[in-house]
């Protein structure tokens, strides 16, 4: 098992609150129709952006944008060599896609891998009128032709860096931090 | 989670409860799977899965059939009758001549109690018990103890009654390990020709009484007679075992309310159970066969995606 240490904290809870804002303004701002969005968020801090953007939106707009959520687990093109259980959670899609424009959301933005899954189970529950991905972070290192169409912070990492989101609702404060691996 | 270690599923008593709680949390999941438009997901794609029937198997086989096709896995079926094997070729010529095809898992039904370890030698494959002679079926008791969890919310300190012809019954001593591996209490009630002689040393409580026996149950768990086993007469008549053992209104009234009734199926009505109560007790057996879908959708997932062993170490 390979082990962290704490290196650079990256986005402060006051910068997370304020890029939100800021992602829900230009995702309202490239997509006039708001009734035909919806809002998936990936397993599992995902979701929680997903819901918070939700809010947001709401207030703004005083529109109740659906609220899906993605586990991507069966999709994984590493299923057979992951090293602990590979659990499902709950993947719930509120509505039909058919038609709809797709914000798929996620906190971290590397490989692409996630992602390329991710759209592979959104297509196996109907045919969506766009896909638009949107990630707090995006920290390069992609392995898929895939790009985020909304981006909170573009942050260069190296490789055997780890950046880490935490957030409220599952871990007790908002932040961002890169890890490294401890040698 | 630790991951997954068990290559063969091949009886409830080798599994742990922690493995049996990973299976139901993954069943769980796949529950929601099957409600989606394309009820399929890659999970084991690439994966070539043999159903090996050398027993007689509708429901069983159509279900590991479809849980392995729902996880987009290739899936054979093999089904053959001790008969036409003795046309010449042996069980382990067979499943040699499968090795051939490089199938990833192996789900055998057998006439012959324990003889699946013993296979296990002859191929690379996971082996998944699908019932070995009256030995064990081990996903019949996952999918039971997955709809008791569902009904009851938990599966521990119940009182677990397994009524019927538990001598020839896989369904029962595997049901038996798995509800005491949660602490459960289980008894079982027959007339005494159909209970082995060894039965008390597996701690289960041994009623002839059905009327008394049913009073404490939380889950009744109800046996098919079945009738291709009875040439040998372990009761005088179906209908004197009717009288005695089989579930009626006026049985279940003394039963608690909350009392779950299951049958691994398919129920001979008016035998085991009175057809009077098909409208009460039917919705729950069909909801077994839904959940024992999951169920092996779970144990097809755990053992494909098991992690080899010379890939353990990074």
């Amino acid at each position: 098992m390979d082990t962290y240490k704490e290196k650079t904290p990256l986005l402060s809870d006051a910068d997370i609150k304020r890029i939100l804002l800021r992602l829900a303004h230009q995702v309202l701002e490239k997509n006039t129709h708001a009734e035909q969005l919806v809002f998936i968020g990936i397993q599992t801090r995902g979701v929680y952006l997903a819901q918070r953007l939700q809010k947001i939106v709401k207030e703004l707009e005083g529109i109740e944008i659906p609220l899906g959520i993605l586990d991507i687990t069966l999709y994984r093109d590493d299923l057979t060599t992951v090293s602990e259980v590979p659990l499902v959670k709950e993947t719930k899609i509120p509505c039909d896609l058919k038609n709809r424009i797709v914000i798929l959301i996620d906190d971290v933005l590397f490989t692409g891998r996630t992602i390329r899954a991710a759209l592979d189970e959104i297509m196996d529950f109907g045919r969506p009128h766009r896909i638009e991905l949107l990630v707090l972070i995006d920290r390069g290192h992609r392995e898929l032709p895939i790009r985020a169409d909304f981006v909170g912070k573009n942050i260069p990492t190296a490789k055997n860096e780890l950046v880490e989101i935490r957030l409220k609702e599952i871990d007790g404060k908002d932040e961002a931090v890169i890890l490294r691996k401890k040698r | 989670m630790e991951p997954w270690q068990k290559k063969h599923i091949l009886g409830i008593k080798d599994l742990t409860r922690e493995e049996m709680e990973t299976i139901f949390k993954i069943a769980h999941s796949f529950r929601e799977l099957s409600q989606r438009e394309v009820k399929k997901a890659p999970a084991l794609r690439g994966k070539t899965i043999v159903n090996l029937f050398f027993e007689n198997s509708t429901r069983t086989k159509i279900s590991f059939e479809l849980a392995g096709k729902r996880l987009s896995a290739d899936v054979l079926n093999f089904s053959s009758n001790m008969s036409s094997l003795n046309k010449g070729e042996t069980i382990v010529d067979t499943i040699k001549n499968l090795e051939s095809y490089h199938p990833d898992i192996l789900v055998i039904r057998i006439g012959y109690s324990h003889s699946l370890i013993n296979l296990s030698q002859y191929t690379s494959a996971s082996i998944v018990n699908a019932g070995d002679g009256s030995n064990e079926h081990p996903t019949q008791c996952l999918l039971d103890m997955f709809t008791v969890q569902q009904e009851k919310g938990a599966l521990e300190d119940l009182r677990v009654l397994i009524v019927g012809d538990i001598m020839h019954s896989r369904v029962a001593r595997s049901n038996i390990f798995g509800f005491q591996k949660f602490n459960s209490r289980v008894s079982v009630c027959a007339p005494p020709t159909l209970i082995p002689y060894d039965f008390e040393k597996l701690g289960v409580e041994i009623h002839d009484d059905l009327d008394q026996a049913l009073k404490e149950a939380d889950v009744v768990i109800m046996l098919r007679i079945q009738k291709e086993r009875q040439q040998e007469s372990f009761f005088p008549s179906i209908r004197e075992y009717v009288e005695n053992f089989s579930l009626t209104p006026e049985r279940l009234k003394k039963a608690k309310k909350d009392c779950l009734i299951l049958h691994p199926g398919p129920v001979n009505w008016d035998v085991e159970i009175s057809s009077q109560l098909k409208e009460i007790v039917h919705p729950l057996i069909l909801k077994q066969v839904e959940n024992g879908l999951a169920v092996r959708m779970a144990v097809l997932y755990l053992v494909g995606t098991r992690k080899r062993e010379y890939e353990i170490s990074d």
